[in-house]
């Protein structure tokens, strides 16, 4: 006597438990092994790329704020890239001094984010998490400190940022890169060896490196399935070719590498603060453009290395003062069209390991 | 998936967890402990100096999403701008703080406090009596140095534990 | 029968009573207690305080909570069991305090000092699984059924390591009865028994569905598992079983492996506390930090690893004895340390755990 099984189609609804915002995924089961997913977005969508339409060029910064609320400075660094190469604007050296050591504290804060609730994923009861939020307390309190709030910032500005730095925002950042080293070997020692985190993470959730690179994948993701491609060195922008720092790569592509992708590249931003700290020049912040900013007609595609990918801007000008075109390459909407071919073979509680691994935040998948 | 460190991982993160319980916690008991804000705050509310205000909205111009709304009128005797209305909805603001960058004349300024919750709604309409700085409604360094040197310095974390057990 | 002391007044149903009234008030105000131990512990080991605000230290926390829990809407499923969804939590708890009649709290002092002590709680303690399994099937619902039929796989596998474990502790006493065994410990157990007190740890924390093996009540599943449905003291009743079951198991631990109630200056009871209290520490010590195993990992666990070594435990420790009969126990403890450190790294080598990806 045969008897038949049939699969059964389960809902992880958008609001899930372990959850990285509203998004939903509707999957196949077959007893407990994933057989079919599909992600199914568009909770959060808010029409940020036709509200910029109605805004000027600087009023449009804010919004940037808000579409990866977790790592804004980022956010705000790509849109004025974009709008420079727009218009043909320099800016001050101290002002690109400020912007790389804003960015890469920004992607400390959003790793530390990352990781934390990825091992919350796995099961370590919110130690993990408390942990790694305390040391991003640190560096929100140095971004309060530097332009008022601790989330959405509006920092950057077009031609350079938006105020000079206060005198006691270096000795603090100094005190943090010295401390921040032995904080992430504590986050080392806690769970990088630990077995049943090996067991649980290591060789699940592959993406082999012909995909990650037919997809157009970026970021960590990338990195850990063996690409060695960072937009820092491809396509230096701003003054990125002045420091030097390593990008690590991962070998296998699976959820491991990705964790230990992250907590890499937080050393390698460490390496790059010390160094900007140390060659800050004195002078002008802002370079003068006029409030209202006229930029000629055409067409700009402004990217840089978020910490989920590579975040670009690609604006069109009809020299009116507010964009003709405004669209957002977000890279973690292109990053989880993988997550299918990730997650089948894979048992239930595997989905949500690898769903967190590949780290994204639904307000930038949405917009 | 075997079995690599033989449970060493698992002690190694059992010393740090361990380690803890000698640490003073970072928890903030507020009420009783508040710590410092930043000096540049942009906190909930705008604050509105009436002698230096001109009316000539470009703050109003240069706000994203339109919150300001000012009327004047011509006056001829004192030759300029007699402001009738200026009001600012601060449910609607998002405090990213460009009207006051844009501010020629310095007389616009974000808000110190940010303990400042109303209970309905129509109160956080501001009209020009309730945008005047008072005792609770102190202004913010956001991009005004003048006011930043003179506010107290922001407790940090970096600086130690801000916890009490 | 020689379960009445000799010298206490009044006789049988009198000992009995005063016994109930000790176990009620013991295991209610331990479990109060540590639901508000775990709860700072976990805190101050996540850089964090726990509750602090409800009485002084936050003592007053659990009663909080209780009386939140007696003031809640009593929700039963329309389509649920309704008889068995209203005796699954009985069923949970009842075994849960049987367990404490037998085990000593002070020199001769236990309810009943059966001589087949030992072999009544693992009989007992296999009952309140029951009451999950009842818990899980009255919900209707797919996926508490799923997480009851986990559970009941779970503890099944992992009672046969258990009890082999025991067997090495009885055969060093002597006896089945929880008094002899904690009269016969001059050394503790723990250092005689290394490989057996691991063994006896690990599977007991799987037993009581305790971090690193919580996945049936964890937020990492689908839903909450067997006890979605149960809200107010009902989910109360099932609360403490488990912490009844964890303190229940600490006191298993400290008879068995760390000597009961023997000390050298403090008063006995005092010891016994002691000593449950440090055990409970490291269970919560281990949820602070360790994550959670998939449940393929978990029976993988059990019967791959945990169950070999617990039968090599038995078979050394019963070739010790037999053996070498006149050898002072001090010379074997060194002698059984290094046997579990080659055992436990023989077999982390040899030993894979679950199987990966399924071809789909």
């Amino acid at each position: 006597m045969v008897i038949k099984t049939e699969p059964f189609v389960v809902n992880f609804g958008p609001a899930h438990p372990s959850t990285h915002g509203v998004f939903r995924m509707r999957m196949t089961l077959d007893g407990e092994v994933i057989v079919d997913m599909e992600p199914v977005f568009g909770y959060l969508h808010r029409g940020i790329e036709k509200l910029a339409e109605e805004r000027t060029y600087t009023g449009c910064i804010p919004l940037t704020d808000r579409l990866d609320y977790t790592a804004s400075m980022t956010n705000n660094f790509a849109y004025v890239l974009a709008v420079e190469r727009l218009a043909g604007i320099t800016v001050p050296e101290r002002a690109e001094y400020i912007r790389v050591i804003m960015a890469e504290l920004q992607r400390i804060a959003s790793h530390l984010i990352a990781v934390g609730t990825f091992l919350n994923d796995c099961g370590a009861f919110m130690t993990p998490v408390l942990y790694m939020l305390r040391e991003r307390e640190k560096i929100l309190d140095l971004f309060d400190m530097v332009s008022g709030q601790r989330l959405t910032y509006n920092y950057m500005r077009v031609g350079g940022v938006s105020q000079d730095i206060p005198e006691e925002f270096i000795p603090a950042l100094k005190k943090f890169v010295k401390e921040m080293p032995g904080w992430i070997d504590e986050y080392d020692r806690l769970l990088k060896e630990n077995e049943i985190l090996l067991a649980r993470t290591k060789g699940v959730g592959i993406l082999p490196k012909e995909l990650a690179i037919n997809i157009s994948a970026s970021g960590p993701v990338l990195r850990a399935s063996g690409v060695k491609r960072d937009i820092r060195r491809a396509d230096p922008y701003s003054i990125y070719d002045r420091f030097e720092f390593d990008i690590p790569t991962g070998t296998a592509g699976d959820c491991y590498d990705r964790y230990r992708v992250r907590i890499e590249e937080m050393r390698q931003s460490v390496r790059i603060l010390k160094q900007a700290m140390e060659q800050l020049p004195k002078g002008k912040v802002r370079s003068d453009v006029p409030h209202l900013t006229h930029p000629p007609v055409g067409e700009a595609y402004g990217h840089i290395e978020a910490p989920r990918g590579e975040l670009g801007f690609y604006l069109v000008s009809d020299n009116s003062i507010a964009p003709y075109r405004f669209h957002v390459r977000a890279p973690t909407l292109i990053n989880l069209t993988a997550l299918r071919d990730m997650m089948v073979g894979w048992k239930v509680a595997d989905a949500i390991i690898i769903f967190g691994s590949i780290d994204i935040c639904v307000a930038e998948v949405d917009r | 998936m075997k079995f690599e460190r033989f449970g060493i991982g698992i002690a190694k993160g059992l010393s740090v967890t361990l380690r803890h319980l000698l640490r003073i916690p970072v928890t903030t008991q507020y009420p009783e402990q508040r710590l410092t804000t930043s000096r540049r705050i942009r906190g909930n509310e705008l604050i509105w100096d009436k002698e230096k205000c001109t009316g000539c909205a470009t703050c109003a111009k240069s706000c994203p999403q339109g919150t300001i709304q000012i009327v004047t009128s011509v006056s001829a005797e004192e030759n300029k701008y007699k402001v009738e209305k200026f009001e600012v909805d601060t449910g609607y603001c998002i405090f990213c703080g460009l009207c006051v960058e844009a501010c020629p004349y310095e007389a616009l300024f974000m808000g110190y406090a940010y303990e400042r919750a109303k209970y309905r709604r129509s109160e956080l309409v501001l009209a020009k009596e309730g945008l005047l700085a008072s005792a609770e409604r102190k202004p913010s360094g956001y991009f005004r140095p003048k006011i930043e040197a003179s506010l107290p310095p922001q407790t940090l974390l970096l600086d130690g534990d801000r916890g009490k057990r | 029968m020689a379960v009445l002391p000799a010298d206490w007044p009044g006789g049988f149903w009198v000992h009995w009573g005063v016994f109930v009234v000790i176990i009620f008030v013991f295991v209610l105000a331990m479990v109060m207690g540590f639901i508000w131990f775990e709860r700072r512990a976990l805190g101050i080991m996540q850089a964090r305080l726990g509750p602090n605000r409800a009485g002084p230290f936050g003592l007053l926390q659990p009663v909080a909570d209780v009386i939140k829990l007696l003031t809640k809407e009593d929700i039963v499923p329309a389509k649920g069991d309704k008889w068995v969804h209203w005796l699954a939590p009985v069923v949970a708890v009842a075994p849960m305090l049987m367990i404490f009649a037998v085990v000593p709290f002070q020199g001769g002092a236990s309810m009943a000092d059966l001589n087949i002590g030992i072999l009544y709680i693992v009989a007992v303690s296999s009952i309140s699984v029951l009451g999950v399994f009842m818990a899980g099937w009255a919900s209707n619902n797919k996926y508490s059924l799923l997480g009851a039929m986990r559970m009941v796989a779970s503890v099944v596998s992992y009672e046969i390591p258990v009890v082999l474990s025991i067997i090495g502790v009885v055969l060093l006493a002597g006896s089945l009865s929880m008094q002899q065994i904690v009269m016969a410990q001059d050394i503790p157990f723990i250092l005689l028994q290394p490989l057996g007190f691991l063994l006896f740890f690990i599977g007991a924390c799987a037993e009581i569905n305790r971090a690193p093996f919580d996945l049936l009540e964890a937020d990492s599943e689908i839903v909450a598992g067997f006890n979605t449905e149960y809200s107010g003291m009902k989910w109360g009743l099932l609360f403490l079983a488990e912490y009844g079951e964890a303190l229940a198991i600490s006191a298993i631990v400290t008879t068995l492996f760390l000597s009961g109630w023997r000390g050298p200056v403090l008063p006995p009871w005092l010891w016994f506390l002691i000593k449950v209290g440090a055990v409970f520490f490291v269970i919560v010590w281990i949820r602070a930090t360790v994550p959670r195993v998939r449940i393929d990992q978990l029976m993988a666990l059990a019967w791959k690893f945990l169950f070999p070594l617990a039968l090599l435990n038995l078979l050394i420790t019963a070739v010790e004895i037999l053996v070498f009969p006149a050898v002072s126990l001090w010379v074997l403890v060194p002698i059984n340390i290094a046997i579990m450190i080659v055992l436990v790294i023989l077999w982390s080598r040899l030993f894979k755990l679950g199987w990966g990806r399924v071809e789909v």
